[in-house]
């Protein structure tokens, strides 16, 4: 039972992860109806940014900079390789997203080295116990974080007048622009929005891994995009649940893999997150909470 | 004026009387002597060009094919498939368990018949498409893109769990060597093993090439089409959905398992990793760069792309920032892969067609000369 919770507690910590990134992918598919491919590479960047900010101006200060910097990446990023296209087949842009993808992964990768480099958080490996179940510091950090700052985005999305403008022209772009809210500044701010949580979620991806990153953190963010299929394109809530869910039976399947699935080699949790997506759209096209499409012949 | 409208004329007045002259694959003159000039030159080719860009350029032909395979699904059908790595995979992996020595240490039949093992691995892979197809028609647009990502994690998995086929990650497996009349074309003979592999390449290239093209300007290439540019209104024409999805993929999937059979022909070798996806987008990067539901754009695509390591390669006797050892940044690697996204990136920016594109403004601008504004 312990080594039941504490995976459960281990999902939570990756399930929070997904969160986040869920979240920038929401936010920008609401705005534009795109999925962009981009977040993985954002997610890259800033965790990299983390960790030649940290021995300068220290972990907390230096996770705010870099998404602040990741959030003005993802600003000219919209400004100059997706506004062009608003209007063209949302497909197009998507492949856009791929290419940039690329493009912002390799530059960072030159900034990796041959070694994993160190985020330098304070959390490290310790841990506590609750209740003769020993639970990682980092899990709890990176869920209150979360909390927090799904919470905050609520918040601005419920009390700000931008906020108001976001769910204004993701309900309806066309009588949002009638009502004067500027749909540019709405793809800009998503676009922020989503460089900034990738890049948080970027650094807890890496303490996940015992505090350290190298060129392959990107793939984390891929399996993502199942969470937001799980949990609906468009719904805020779904990315919410849907990482959780993902997380926990990912961490689930990593322990349990061995009774489980005696037959298979090697370990399933890497491609658990796309086996479950496979299921649910075989069941629900639309995810668990995701809006139906109306399709009339 | 009746004895102008009989067979193919020259090119400048596009007058057409009927559906099949204006369907027609060489309607004018001029192109039928263009493409005849082409496939001369390219066969020519061999016997001037070096051993080592041979074997590139061979690449970059066995690329067409199956980039050919994934413009019928993505540009006429117009299902996004990030997931073309994996069928590329299957051909290869099946094609080399069915010519494998059965003596190795991995699994083999050690059938060496070239048909057998080529069309084998076509075949795999198209049964593969149309075991997914079904799951595939259920989803439109991005949620499709996602599930085919999914399916090349999926697919990397597999190829990675099953030891006796693929001897584990990171291992590599040997390639099948494509045998002609007896003749094994990856061994030096009259002439070297990359002029043989170039000529057979370019001569499956052309076939393959073809039947695509026909199958595009036939009833299924239109029933494609329909569904890409508005599937709600190809379904109320009549058009099945279903089953023309279905097919598109399993055409597509077959074309891939024939690229995979042949891809690590010259390498000689090829690791689970390969199929990974870098090489998904390298396959998308090759139809936008050639240009979208156009045969012959993506065969230009695949040349730049097969080309582009060997740009880059050159690139640092001109440039002098970049280094050509993979320790120092920036270097060629890195400036290669970057430019698979700049180059996706740009085309669809500034020429959505691509490559087709460009050639199609030239042309018009010859056509019309003198007053070609």
């Amino acid at each position: 039972m312990t080594e039941f919770l504490g995976a459960v507690s281990g999902g939570v910590g990756l399930g929070a992860v997904y969160t986040l990134l869920a979240l920038g992918f929401v936010i920008i598919y609401k705005s534009m109806q795109v999925i962009s491919f981009a977040q993985p590479a954002f997610m890259f960047a800033g965790a990299l940014l983390v960790t030649y900010l940290t021995p300068q101006i220290g972990f907390f200060l230096g996770v705010v900079v870099a998404a602040i910097g990741i959030a003005a990446v993802g600003l000219v990023v919209e400004r100059l390789a997706i506004r062009p296209m608003v209007g063209k087949p949302v497909f197009v842009i998507a492949i856009i997203t791929i290419g940039i993808d690329v493009i912002v992964r390799t530059i960072g990768g030159a900034f990796v080295g041959r070694d994993p480099r160190q985020i330098g958080d304070p959390w490290g490996n310790q841990t506590f116990d609750l209740a003769g179940v020993t639970i990682y510091q980092r899990h709890v950090a990176a869920v209150v974080v979360t909390t927090l700052l799904v919470l905050a985005l609520l918040a601005f999305f419920r009390w700000t007048p931008i906020g108001l403008a976001m769910r204004a022209s993701a309900l309806d772009q066309e009588a949002a622009m009638a009502q004067g809210v500027s749909v540019g500044s709405v793809f800009a701010i998503s676009w922020a929005l989503a460089g900034a949580l990738a890049t948080v979620a970027g650094v807890f991806a890496a303490t996940n891994t015992g505090g350290s990153m190298d060129r392959n953190l990107w793939l984390v963010a891929l399996a993502a995009l199942p969470v937001i299929i799980l949990g609906g394109l468009d719904s805020l809530g779904g990315a919410v649940l849907g990482g959780l869910i993902i997380g926990v039976l990912q961490q689930l399947v990593a322990v349990y893999h061995r009774d489980w699935f005696p037959f298979l080699d090697t370990n399933l949790r890497e491609i658990t997150p796309y086996l479950v997506m496979l299921v649910v759209l075989l069941v629900r096209p639309h995810g668990l909470f995701g809006t139906k499409e109306v399709e009339r012949v | 004026m009746t004895t102008l409208m009989k067979g193919t004329r020259w090119g400048r007045p596009e007058l057409y009387t009927d559906y099949r002259q204006e369907m027609a694959l060489l309607n004018t003159r001029s192109k039928k002597a263009g493409t005849i000039a082409i496939i001369a030159l390219a066969a020519v080719l061999p016997l001037t060009v070096a051993d080592d860009l041979l074997a590139i350029l061979y690449a970059g032909l066995i690329l067409a094919i199956g980039a050919i395979g994934l413009n019928l699904v993505t540009g006429y059908a117009g299902q996004v498939s990030l997931g073309h790595a994996f069928f590329v995979g299957i051909g290869a992996y099946t094609a080399a368990v069915i010519s494998g020595d059965p003596d190795d240490r991995r699994l083999g039949y050690g059938i060496e018949l070239m048909p057998v093992w080529l069309l084998g691995a076509g075949l795999a892979a198209a049964l593969c498409g149309a075991l997914i197809a079904p799951v595939a028609t259920r989803l439109r647009g991005l949620y499709l893109a996602v599930v085919t990502l999914g399916l090349v994690f999926i697919g990397q998995y597999l190829f990675r769990e099953f030891r006796e086929i693929s001897g584990g990650a990171e291992q590599s497996r040997r390639a099948a060597e494509p045998t002609l009349f007896g003749m094994n074309l990856t061994e030096d003979g009259a002439w070297t093993e990359e002029q043989k592999l170039y000529w057979f390449g370019l001569g499956l290239l052309i076939v393959m090439a073809v039947l695509a093209r026909n199958v595009a300007r036939s009833r299924i290439g239109r029933a494609l089409q329909a569904i890409r540019d508005r599937d709600v209104a190809a379904g109320v024409m009549g058009v099945d959905l279903t089953r023309y999805k279905v097919i598109a993929f399993t055409l597509s999937s077959f074309y891939a398992g024939i690229c995979g059979a042949l891809l690590y022909a010259s390498i000689g070798s090829f690791t689970p990793e390969r199929f990974g996806l870098l090489m998904s987008v390298q396959f998308i990067a090759i139809v936008l760069i050639g240009g979208v539901a156009t045969i012959s754009g993506t065969i230009m695509g695949a040349m730049l792309i097969a080309l582009l390591p060997r740009i880059a390669g050159e690139l640092p006797a001109f440039v002098p920032f970049l280094s050509g050892s993979p320790s120092e940044h920036p270097n060629v690697f890195e400036f290669q892969e970057v430019m698979y996204g700049v180059l996706i990136v740009v085309f669809l920016l500034f020429e959505p067609r691509g490559l087709f594109g460009i050639w199609h403004r030239v042309r018009t601008y010859w056509k019309s000369f003198p007053f070609s504004y």
